[in-house]
């Protein structure tokens, strides 16, 4: 059930589709959020209803997350008739999710799927013609969890939540008999012994949220940024993944000053590939400006292509780089390699590397495998593994194994009765996703396992 | 037919427990009211277990209570037997049991109801509701006379229809011995109404004197008695015992080898029985693993031989009954004074009673208890105050008391029964409850006392003593969060191994330590002594349950906002195009009187709901425009 009463924030563009996103927020907190976290350029006293600002969402620390464009439309003048306030940031993933993150600081959530159309039809800023199409995304809305994880991923999930449900609802049963029927003769099973299992599930339930992020970029796609010193061949590779001239090539070094950025798919999955400038010190106002750029994305990106000359010996500068980047998803591509490899000792790395040539294709297909077994981190590799990708179903299940870790730390520490309420509230989160348990499927399970009776 | 010249503004049909609670809140409420029962003799009968109280259903009966009805107070003054149950499992889930004394049960309350100024107990059958327009006006009886009266409460019990098996053999009854009433059923039918049937049972009587109580495990009363009813403060009382038996292989084999005269197993009972009371030969065959069963073997009263056997109702002959008892331990020489034997009846679907108790086709009329397929004298006796309640303020036309799921088993009940298919006799359990944490025995007077005021049930006695018992939290609670302990109070730092302390600490957060209880606080700090025990429960439940508590409440709040939707008993779901045809059916065999209750009708789905929702929003939406033209 849609609850209209608190505040929503979605993207309004598709993700990674443009330079420029749009976020928009709904509901009673929308102007406070604009109030907390947006820092206008020319100071006003108070933000005007449709008017567009310039300024920074800034942290709560004050350090700047993007430099945006900012509304507020005051209630009814918006598309939900609601307060409503749009952010323009820059059309990155991250910047988005910060975004979101800092509105969830204030109890904002993120909007179901067509929760803003929804809303416009509720005050009634939509006519009745539109009554059936929006009746029918509400349905599709409610219906998601089960449909599309079972359209999408083959049942994998929903079985995989359903088992999480299963279990949850087992642990339940046994406490309610031994609550409901204290005078029955029903099996002591210690509750410690029972709750071991909710271990396992918990575990499970890690698990799949760490799948999320492999889920996002099936989902949203993932940024490859190739990195490395000038003339390593940065450029060509770009090209040469693209398979068309993207990005100009020289041997000038210096060549590639700003980002140069195009979409394609690897294995099926979208990504973004970035070529950068090449990383080095130079009294070039613009080429200083592409550098600042590249060390931005890269901090940011799923992958790094870190691209090394292997025809030249091994610079002290490349070094640094590698240190530089310690920490992050770094692929070590030595390039060149239909020439004289006097580079091939690369004790110095301990991550994965490919040896390929970007002008004649050479050992361009191991990139590629490299590449979408890194994205997919094995899980789809067998695909029997469940995978999250929507952000709701994450944030539903990090909700349910929260409270499944609290009745894990609470077992023989408090009485029965409050344990149930753990357990029954991580069962209703997992029902957001699954379809909810009732009442009454707990207590057919508690009289077909125990016999009860007076 | 002769008229009889009285106009009673309620008129109860049937004197169990239900009929009691409903006739005596509606002439305490003043309303000019009469009682028509087949017997005098069998007001507040225990047809089946002696006892009251035990999971939810001591619940109920402090809910009752608080609510101004009268439960709590009989069993108080008829009880032999008192226990607390599950007192380690939480305090949500801490319940009061009751042996009763049948007799002395039974004869109180015909007392109390003989004392009540504008309430007339009268013998007769009722064969017939008399209905004008759809509104109820009065009840004729097999006697010839009619009743009129402005509103009707049947309370039927398992009286409609009933029909009592013992082996092959059945024969028309509503209780063993009682007969059945027949006529009533088809009133109401032809009034409308779907019936539909069920089955119970209940076990054999036996002798104590035929039991061997030296080989069975003896099970005694707690030592100090904890009362059901707020007015009550202590029961000083000599208990009885009860004992444990157990049956084993050879009693299940006799069963077993006689399944065939049951007719249950033949085929011969239609109506479903309960999957939470089953019979003996139920449970052998359900469950073949199961080595024994256990049985607590109850006495019906202080003078009297007669034992109830709890957990072994069956349908079986009486040959068989007692065959299978002699091969008990401790039963070997058992004399059986009455059989145990089946019963089904008939009981109007539920889901023709609104919230408040009254049909939907005759306006005027209430359903209570078992003719609404519950089971259980408490379940009965709750529904009964309800309708009782409601019917009397419709005679005064005042809003009717519905209470909801968050403030009490007695809404939770009523709501399942308007909102849920009843394929066996309800019965009530703590686990039906949402907010369970919130709806705890000791808390029934702060739920539900003020409500039992408002309605005019409360009386000025039972109100003084809940305001100083308010007061009294006040205070105590005060005295918590003001008083703190310090390094000077070594004794007391000792005590509850606070340690070194740099500032203090309050008393509030000293009790919130799991293993501090408030008695051991309230024997150190003097400002604490001297407040009644069950102020003293209130505040430790307050402080040591706190967060759980607030979680419970933060999810109450969510629940309300859907119950505050109304929607109209008229609405066309015609109307609502967009939800399918399925959903739509149930939503017009329901009709639910919320978006909340909607919701709790299987097979409506969320989206379904917000469907509504959002119809009915343009609705009043429509209206407001139309108005403010
Ligand atoms: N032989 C050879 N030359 C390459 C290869 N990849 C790039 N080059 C050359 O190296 C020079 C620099 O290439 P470019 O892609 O512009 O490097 P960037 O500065 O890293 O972007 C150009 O002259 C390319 O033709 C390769 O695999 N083999
Ligand atoms: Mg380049």
């Amino acid at each position: 059930m849609i609850n209209d009463d608190d505040t929503i924030i979605a993207p309004a563009t598709a993700v990674n589709e443009s330079g420029l996103a749009v976020i928009r927020i709904s509901g009673k907190s929308a102007l406070l959020f604009l109030n907390k976290f947006f820092r206008p350029a020319v100071r006003s006293k108070e933000m005007k209803s449709h008017q567009l600002y310039l300024g920074h969402i800034v942290d709560h620390d004050q350090s700047v997350v993007d430099e945006v464009m900012a509304v507020y439309m005051a209630s009814p003048h918006s598309y939900t008739t609601e307060s409503v306030a749009e952010v323009h940031c820059h059309g990155s993933r991250q910047v988005v999710r910060r975004i979101i993150d800092l509105a969830g600081l204030l109890g904002i959530r993120i909007a179901q799927p067509g929760e803003f159309t929804y809303r416009a039809y509720l005050n009634g800023r939509i006519d009745l013609v539109q009554a059936e199409a929006v009746s029918r995304l509400i349905q599709s809305t409610s219906e998601l969890s089960r449909k599309s994880a079972l359209q999408q991923l083959e049942g994998h999930l929903s079985r995989e939540l359903y088992r999480y449900a299963h279990t949850i609802k087992q642990l339940l049963v046994q406490i309610e008999a031994w609550i409901d029927f204290p005078e029955e003769d029903l099996p002591e099973e210690s509750i410690g012994k029972i709750s071991l299992s909710a271990i396992g599930i918990y575990d499970a339930m890690v698990n799949l949220m760490a799948s999320y992020r492999t889920g996002q970029h099936v989902h949203e796609g993932a940024i490859v940024a190739l990195a490395g010193l000038p003339n390593a061949g940065k450029s060509s590779l770009m090209n040469a993944l693209l398979k068309q001239d993207r990005s100009i090539v020289s041997d000038i070094p210096g060549t590639t000053r700003d980002l140069i950025e195009q979409s394609t798919q690897i294995s099926g999955i979208k990504v973004r590939l970035v070529d950068t400038a090449g990383l080095r010190h130079s009294d070039d106002f613009i080429e200083q400006e592409g550098v600042r750029r590249a060390r931005n994305i890269l901090t940011t990106a799923d992958i790094i292509l870190l691209i090394m000359d292997g025809s030249v010996p091994v610079s002290d500068l490349f070094i640094d780089l590698l240190a530089e980047f310690s920490g992050l998803q770094v692929v070590l591509v030595i390039n060149k390699s239909d020439l004289c490899l006097v580079q091939d000792d690369v004790h110095f790395f301990s991550g994965p590397i490919v040896r390929l040539s970007a002008k004649y294709g050479e050992g361009l297909q191991d990139l590629v495998d490299m590449i979408s077994s890194l994205l997919l981190q094995d899980h789809l590799s067998s695909s029997e593994s469940p995978y999250i990708t929507e952000r709701r179903h994450y944030e539903t299940l990090l909700t349910a194994s929260q409270h499944l870790n609290s009745f894990i730390k609470n077992v023989g520490l408090v009485d029965l009765d409050l344990l149930s309420i753990d357990l029954r509230a991580a069962l209703d989160s997992l029902g957001q996703i699954t379809g909810v348990i009732t009442t009454d499927d707990l207590l057919n399970d508690v009289f077909s396992s125990f016999c009860i009776g007076k | 037919m002769t008229g009889y010249g009285k106009k009673y503004e309620v008129i109860v049909v049937g004197a169990g427990h239900a009929g009691c609670e409903a006739a005596l809140a509606a002439a305490r409420m003043g309303c000019l009211t009469l009682l028509l029962t087949m017997g005098l003799d069998t007001v507040a009968q225990m047809s089946c277990n002696p006892s009251i109280g035990g999971l939810a259903k001591g619940h109920l009966v402090h809910e009752i209570d608080a609510l101004g009805g009268e439960m709590g107070l009989n069993i108080d003054d008829t009880g032999i037997q008192f226990r607390r149950l599950n007192m380690r499992k939480g305090p949500a889930v801490r319940a009061g049991r009751a042996q009763a004394d049948r007799m002395a049960y039974s004869a109180r309350m015909k007392l109390v109801l003989e004392s009540v100024d504008l309430l007339d107990l009268k013998q007769g059958v009722v064969d017939e509701v008399v209905v004008k327009n759809y509104r109820v006006v009065g009840v004729r009886t097999r006697e010839g006379i009619e009743f009129s009266g402005q509103t009707v409460v049947i309370t039927a019990g398992t009286f409609m229809r009933g029909l009592i098996h013992v082996g092959m053999n059945n024969y028309p009854g509503g209780r063993a011995g009682e007969p059945a009433a027949d006529k009533l059923s088809d009133c109401l039918r032809s009034l409308g109404f779907v019936v539909g049937r069920l089955k119970t049972g209940t076990p054999a009587r036996l002798s104590a004197r035929s039991i061997d109580f030296g080989k069975l495990e003896r099970q005694s009363g707690d030592n100090e008695i904890r009362p059901f009813s707020f007015m009550n403060d202590k029961i000083e009382r000599n208990q009885v015992d009860c004992y444990i038996a157990h049956t084993n292989q050879k009693t299940h084999e006799i069963i077993r080898n006689n399944l065939d005269k049951s007719p249950l197993y033949a085929g011969v009972i239609e109506g479903v029985g309960p999957r939470y009371c089953p019979s003996i030969e139920d449970k052998v065959v359900r469950f073949p693993d199961k080595m024994s069963h256990q049985s607590f073997i109850e006495p019906e009263g202080v003078r009297g031989a007669e034992m109830y056997p709890s957990g072994l109702s069956t349908s079986l002959p009486a040959d068989v009954q007692l065959q299978y008892f002699r091969s008990m331990v401790g039963f070997e020489r058992v004399e059986i004074m009455r059989p145990g034997y089946a019963i089904e009846y008939d009981f109007v679907e539920p889901l023709q009673i609104q919230s408040t108790m009254e049909t939907r086709e005759v306006a005027g009329l209430y359903h209570a208890g078992q003719i609404n397929g519950t089971s259980g004298y408490e379940e009965a006796a709750g529904q009964g105050l309800l309708a009782g309640i409601n019917a009397a303020l419709q005679c005064q036309q005042s809003e009717p008391l519905i209470i909801r799921r968050d403030q009490g088993y007695l809404g939770v009940m009523v709501d399942d029964l308007v909102t849920q298919e009843t394929t066996e006799p309800y019965r009530m359990f703590t686990s039906r409850a949402e907010y369970r944490l919130l709806l705890r025995e000791d808390n029934a007077d702060l739920r539900l006392t003020q409500l039992g005021r408002h309605v005019g049930l409360v009386s000025d006695s039972r109100w003084q003593r809940y305001q100083e018992k308010l007061e009294l939290m006040e205070r105590a609670f005060s005295v918590c969060r003001d008083i703190t302990v310090t390094n000077k109070n070594a004794r007391l730092c000792s005590r509850f191994g606070l340690g070194e302390l740099k500032s203090g600490v309050t008393l509030e957060q000293v009790i919130k330590r799991p293993e501090v209880t408030v008695r051991q606080v309230e024997a150190e700090v003097p400002e604490l002594t001297g407040f009644p025990e069950k102020v003293l429960e209130q505040v430790e439940i307050a402080i040591k349950y706190e967060g759980y508590i607030a979680r419970q409440i933060e999810q109450v709040e969510r629940f309300v906002e859907l119950e505050k939707v109304k929607i109209p008993d008229d609405l066309d779901y015609a109307e609502v195009t967009s939800i399918s045809a399925e959903v739509r059916e149930k939503l017009i065999k329901y009709r639910p009187s919320s978006l909340g209750q909607a919701g709790r009708i299987q097979g409506v789905t969320p989206a379904a709901v917000a469907v509504l929702n959002v119809y009915l929003r343009k609705k009043t939406r429509e209206k407001t425009n139309e108005a403010g033209r």
